[in-house]
């Protein structure tokens, strides 16, 4: 078993089209290393240089957001699911990939 | 008012709903919703909008109607290819339904006119394309206390959130701050299906008429989420957070500032 990570239309492109992949880790920062191991190129669209969680960018833990849990260090365990969710800013008359 | 008897049979199918009825189809008409950009969003917002009888819309868009537009933007026609899409709107609106007064609003919103323009509506519906209008929206229609349905659409899906100004979730408290300028790749076109947006400003359409007329419970304190590939939706909960610059504790946007355009030319 492991833990499911959800992956927003605009990274599917790192993940080969899926929407959905399998990764391991204690917490979440651990997690998003283990996707970028499998996914090279994906990280730096959710963190910013420093590792931190990009601010136009949210971690759910099983549909509870991480920035009202332990952040990036909040743990998950092998049956979590994980979803990334980035703002998006399309709509109009030209939309701009946000992550 | 009454309704005048074309006004019964136009309305008729949803006049018979024991939850609309004459009393909600009265407060339509004395709804007044903007509409931020007559786009892949706002283009099915409007017209349901319309359709439904909201007596005043207002479309606020500084562009024109482009080719590459038309395969999302129905408002639009090949016929209004390089005029104003605010006017196109107007004039498949109004021929859709004579009773709604659309008011083009030919502009880019800005710092400066924001107030003055979203003080004039009840709801504000946000089909814009760039993060400095969508949180110099979110920002406005807190400050004035609007509710405000927030849409986007990219690729093969999208996310839509209707904001209560400080009784639920805005923009902000979800996605705090805009990417800084010059982090996104690139500012060329990313690809949109249609239809997607379709779905997407429909149920901006719908969250609408459900504000207006205090319906059922709208996606308040939850994102909404669609995903074309699989055709799954679902939500997820999300909250006011403490710490919004500017709905939370000690918000420090207190008056509406100007975020930097992400791209120059394309905002
Ligand atoms: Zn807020």
């Amino acid at each position: 078993m492991a833990i499911t990570v959800r992956i927003p239309t605009p990274l599917q492109r790192l993940t080969n089209g899926q929407g959905e992949v399998s990764c391991d880790g204690k917490t979440v920062t651990e997690l998003l290393g283990d996707l970028e191991r499998r996914y090279p190129g994906i990280k730096e669209r959710i963190c910013d240089p420093q590792g931190k969680l990009r601010r136009f960018v949210n971690v759910f833990v099983n549909e509870e957001d991480i920035r009202f849990l332990q952040g990036d260090q909040t743990a998950v365990k092998d049956g979590d699911e994980v979803s990334i969710i980035p703002a998006i800013a399309g709509g109009s008359y030209s939309g701009h990939v946000t992550v | 008012m009454t309704l005048s008897k074309e006004q019964i049979l136009r309305y008729g199918r949803q006049l018979i709903l024991p939850e609309i009825g004459v009393a909600g189809q009265q407060q339509l008409t004395h709804a007044a919703v903007l509409i931020i950009g007559a786009g892949g969003l706002g283009s099915p917002a409007a017209f349901y909008l319309a359709a439904a009888g909201v007596g005043t819309i207002g479309i606020i868009d500084p562009e024109s109607v482009a080719l590459s537009n038309l395969h999302r933007q129905i408002l639009h026609t090949t016929e209004a290819v390089g005029s104003p899409k605010a006017r196109s709107a107007q004039a498949r609106l109004e021929a859709l339904n004579p009773h709604v007064t659309v008011i083009p609003i030919q502009e880019r919103l800005s710092a400066a006119n924001a107030a003055d323009i979203l003080d004039a509506y009840d709801v504000v519906v946000d089909g814009s394309d760039n993060f400095s209008t969508r949180y110099l929206v979110n920002d406005a229609a807190v400050l004035l206390g609007k509710p405000l349905i927030h849409g986007g659409v990219v690729h093969f899906g999208g996310q839509v959130m209707t904001i209560l100004p400080r009784q639920g979730a805005c923009f902000r408290c979800v996605f705090p701050e805009p990417p800084p300028a010059g982090s996104i790749p690139s500012c060329q076109e990313a690809g949109v299906v249609g239809a997607v947006a379709g779905i997407l400003g429909s149920l901006m359409a719908h969250e609408t008429l459900k504000v207006l007329l205090g319906l059922g419970e709208p996606v308040v304190d939850r994102l909404f989420m669609f995903d074309g590939m699989t055709s799954r939706v679902r939500d997820v909960p999300v909250r006011r957070n403490t710490q919004c610059a500017v709905c939370g504790e000690q918000p420090t946007i207190r008056t509406l500032m100007e975020l930097e355009p992400l791209c120059a030319g394309t905002a």
